[in-house]
């Protein structure tokens, strides 16, 4: 076990980290929106990466261009989720909450598994491919590009949300609704805003994962799971808390691999979860 | 009289702002303590704090001679301290009968036997008829009614009421003022928060004042009503009294 | 007036506790009548199939029901207790050789004790929080079992085939039946159980948590003690029937004692039916299980995806229009409505 090895894992931790940061993001943002946790978060961004995968078989668009499309994609169908299922049941019990994004994660997934079959896809040949080497560590052109990219995704999505009037009123939404409102923002268009951005962070991440990653309908189930634990990690409603979170999970997830057992990496994120959601409630920016 | 309730520089901070600073005072057996004090004054923190809901930064609280500061609040409650809450929490979804029996159990054993004590103190209340109504369609005065009626089937010797004629129209208030003189003529000990200053002066043996979580004035009402710090506090807001 | 309220209080104190609606209790006798005499009518081999589905799923539901309805905690990965319960009488018989009947008990135990340690940390997580954290323990339990040689690992346990003693090995192979009473019988006492604790104080005192925590505390209630003695009932009653199904298909693996599709199916079943509800489960059962079985042989092995799209899309489709669950469509009994005058 050198530390060149360590420093490996770390590395291909932080990258990995920040896909998941802004996966998390999304999550984040929705939740911090209307109080509501999108337990189908990690199957949207299996559509994401479904949505690439055919950009690219049916019309040969790479990955990397098909971006946009797969944002549009997406978005469409955060702000048909709204519309349709969330609208319906904003006020209703957390236990109508809970199941309804659920059912919503069953249905994806098994239409995933009905339309496109279990089957395990790949996109050959990406434009994005191969590896460097810097003093030893190795570092795959897709997960860096990946990485890069949602990383300036990220920086995108807090400038927004920070510095524009649009962002501010979705802000002020998130903080209260009611007072929002009398000011003359309409919640109901903040909301499906809301879902539409966040998906479409699942957009870029779900697109620039289908460079490396296996595409088939299952794949989103861990993703959905990092993501809360990053949510929980970072403070519902933190879009920075998401950050340092995706990227402490991406490290845990790496490293405890490394150290422990590969096989276990779920166990070691539960771990980071269970030690947080009991400690610290709100986490680390958390206001909840 | 003896003191049942005794409370030491009792404080609590939220971040910066300091919720309850150094609150002193006593509550004698069988008699009303009313607190008073403006919006923000901390009194529903005294509350928390005293019923176990909030955990205290310093200081103490002692009822009888039991040290019960920070305990959990149930077992608060079991040692006899009982309490309404400001924003009302009743089970809506269950009848009037079904809450009390609740508090009920915490003394009696068998469920008849609770269901029967809970049926008396509902009479107590005069609201016998709507026992198998669901709590979700009493009236609000109905429902401050309902949260005494189960906090006093836990058979407390003190009962916290944080605003019990809040919210509620005028014709209703006489009816639940003669309700708490009720209370202490059956040796109930109560300490209330109130905003409408004439029943609080008019009902209370002591007020205890805060303003900005310090205790500015803790007398008989007719010093607290001449006490300069005190009408500063309320400028404007005293009704003539 | 004084004498006016006490005529009124007399009389209130006379009521009975409990209200019995004679004519529920005689559709009711006639219902379990006929369930007992059904085999006799001589059903083809998939109609005694179905009615133990239905009435497992049903037991199953009520157990998840317990948590939502009674300390309204919203478990997404109950098929931890399903497995527990599997293994745990699969392994004691494949190693030690103790009859099943046995086994039930230990996975009841067990599932018991897990219960407790899981409850401890995570029950005084809120809502959203909660459902998370048994979302990951429900897969986390999963990637253990997989891994662990002791019980097989990926392949699981099999349960070697024992056609000398049916009745001490619990597995029946010339009919059916056996597993039909079997199941009919836990099906009854979960019912039971889940009466007596409608009535009982724990009742009582798990609904006040259920609809207001903070009062529950402040009226005596330590509530955390008692969301876990919730859970662990939950658990205890999930349990026995995974130790039948594994008895009745003979092969323990992870797939199929943690799948996630148990998880799912326990609470669509309980939504549908009405949570908090004791006949919500049974309803929920008797609608959804011959669905999912018929379309099962019709559309084969693609049927499990048709399948889940529509639990999905039946989930949210109640969520909206229905939350209270069809229980809420039938209208109030006579006695409901002679309570509230």
């Amino acid at each position: 076990m050198t530390s060149q090895v360590v420093i490996q894992a770390i590395i291909s931790g932080i990258l990995m980290g920040l896909i998941y940061a802004l996966i998390a993001a999304g999550l984040s943002l929705i939740f911090g929106l209307m109080e509501i946790v999108n337990f189908a978060h990690g199957d949207h961004l299996m559509v994401s990466m479904f949505s690439a995968f055919w950009f690219w078989m049916l019309f040969g668009i790479d990955p990397i261009y098909s971006i946009p499309l797969t944002i549009l994609v997406m978005a469409v169908l955060g702000i048909a989720t709204h519309y349709f299922i969330i609208r319906k049941i904003l006020n209703s019990t957390m236990l109508v909450q809970i199941c309804a994004t659920f059912g919503l994660a069953v249905a994806i997934r098994a239409l995933a598994q009905f339309f496109f079959t279990p089957d395990f896809r790949t996109i050959k040949n990406p434009i994005i491919q191969g590896k460097f080497e810097i003093a030893g560590i190795f570092i795959g052109q897709p997960q860096l590009y990946a990485s890069l990219v949602c990383l300036i995704a990220f920086i995108l999505l807090y400038l927004f949300v920070t510095k524009t009037e649009t962002g501010t009123a979705l802000q002020a939404t998130a903080q209260d609704r009611q007072a929002a409102e009398i000011l003359g923002i309409p919640s109901n268009k903040m909301f499906a805003l809301g879902w539409a951005i966040g998906l479409s962070c699942v957009a870029v991440a779900g697109s620039m994962l289908s460079n490396f990653y296996y595409v088939f309908p299952d794949v989103g189930v861990n993703f959905s799971l990092f993501a809360f634990v990053a949510v929980a990690l970072g403070g519902f409603g933190s879009i920075t808390g998401s950050l340092i979170a995706g990227i402490i999970i991406g490290i845990v997830e790496s490293v405890g691999g490394l150290l422990i057992d590969p096989s276990f990496k779920l166990l070691y994120v539960f771990a980071v979860y269970l030690f947080v959601v009991i400690a610290r409630p709100q986490g680390i920016f958390g206001r909840y | 009289m003896s003191i049942l309730l005794k409370v030491e520089n009792l404080s609590r901070s939220f971040g910066g702002i300091h919720a309850n600073s150094d609150i002193s005072f006593d509550v004698k057996e069988g008699e009303i303590l009313g607190v008073i004090g403006p919006n923000g004054a901390g009194k529903s923190t005294l509350f928390d704090l005293i019923t176990g809901f909030t955990k205290s930064d310093r200081g103490q609280v002692i009822l009888r001679d039991k040290n019960i500061t920070n305990i959990r609040p149930d077992l608060i409650c079991r040692m006899g301290v009982g309490r309404t809450f400001q924003k009302l929490k009743p089970f809506a979804d269950q009848t009037l009968l079904e809450n009390v029996i609740v508090g009920a159990l915490v003394k009696e054993k068998n469920l008849k036997v609770a269901r029967d004590k809970a049926l008396e103190i509902i009479d107590f209340v005069d609201l016998i008829e709507k026992r198998h109504h669901y709590a979700k369609e009493l009236s609000t005065g109905q429902r401050k009614r309902l949260e005494l009626a189960r906090a006093l089937a836990t058979d407390p010797k003190l009962l916290l009421m944080d605003e019990v004629t809040g919210g509620v129209d005028q014709r209703t208030i006489p009816g639940l003022v003669e309700l708490v003189l009720k209370l202490k003529k059956n040796g109930i000990t109560v300490v209330t928060i109130e905003h409408n200053m004439k029943i609080i002066m008019d009902i209370s043996d002591r007020i205890l004042a805060l303003n900005q979580g310090k205790r500015i004035a803790f007398d008989i009402p007719k010093n607290i009503s001449q006490n300069s710090q005190v009408i500063d506090a309320y400028l404007g807001k005293v009704d003539a009294a | 007036m004084i004498n006016n309220f006490s005529a009124k209080l007399l009389e209130a104190k006379n009521e009975p506790l409990w209200y019995f609606n004679k004519n529920s209790l005689i559709i009711i006798g006639v219902v379990v009548l006929g369930l007992l005499l059904f085999p006799f009518t001589s059903p083809s081999k998939f109609a005694i199939h179905l009615m133990m589905m239905i009435f497992m799923h049903a037991v199953m539901a009520q157990s998840w029901n317990v948590l939502a309805g009674f300390s309204g905690q919203i478990s997404l990965g109950h098929a931890i207790f399903f497995g527990i319960g599997a293994y745990a009488s699969a392994y004691f018989y494949v190693k030690f050789q103790i009859t099943p009947w046995i086994g039930i008990l230990i996975g009841i135990g067990i599932s018991g004790l897990i219960a407790m340690l899981i409850g401890i940390p995570i029950l005084r997580l809120k809502g959203h929080y909660f459902a998370i954290a048994t979302l990951l323990i429900g897969i986390s339990f999963q990637v253990v079992f997989q891994r662990w040689p002791e019980v097989g690992s990926s392949s699981g346990l099999w349960i070697p085939i024992n056609r000398e003693s049916p009745w001490s090995s619990m597995q029946f192979h010339k009919s059916k039946v056996a597993y039909y009473y079997i199941s009919l019988i836990f099906f009854i006492a979960s019912f039971f159980l889940v009466w007596l604790l409608n009535r009982s104080k724990l009742g009582y005192r798990l609904r006040a948590i259920r609809d207001q925590s903070d009062a529950a505390s402040s009226l005596g209630i330590h509530v955390s003690k008692y969301k876990i003695i919730a859970f662990i009932i939950s658990a205890m009653i999930m349990a026995p029937m995974g130790s039948i199904y594994a008895q009745y298909v003979l092969i323990v693996d992870p797939n199929n004692a943690f799948n996630v599709d148990i998880s799912i199916l326990v609470l669509l079943i309980s939504v549908m039916g009405g949570v908090g509800n004791i006949w919500g489960p049974i309803i929920g059962s008797a609608i959804l299980i011959p669905i999912s079985e018929f379309s099962r042989i019709y559309f084969g092995g693609t049927g499990h995806s048709i399948d889940l799209i529509v639990y999905g899309v039946l989930i949210i489709i109640i969520c909206i229009f229905r939350p209270a669950g069809i229980v809420s469509l039938i209208p109030r009994s006579f006695r409901e409505r002679e309570k509230a005058k």
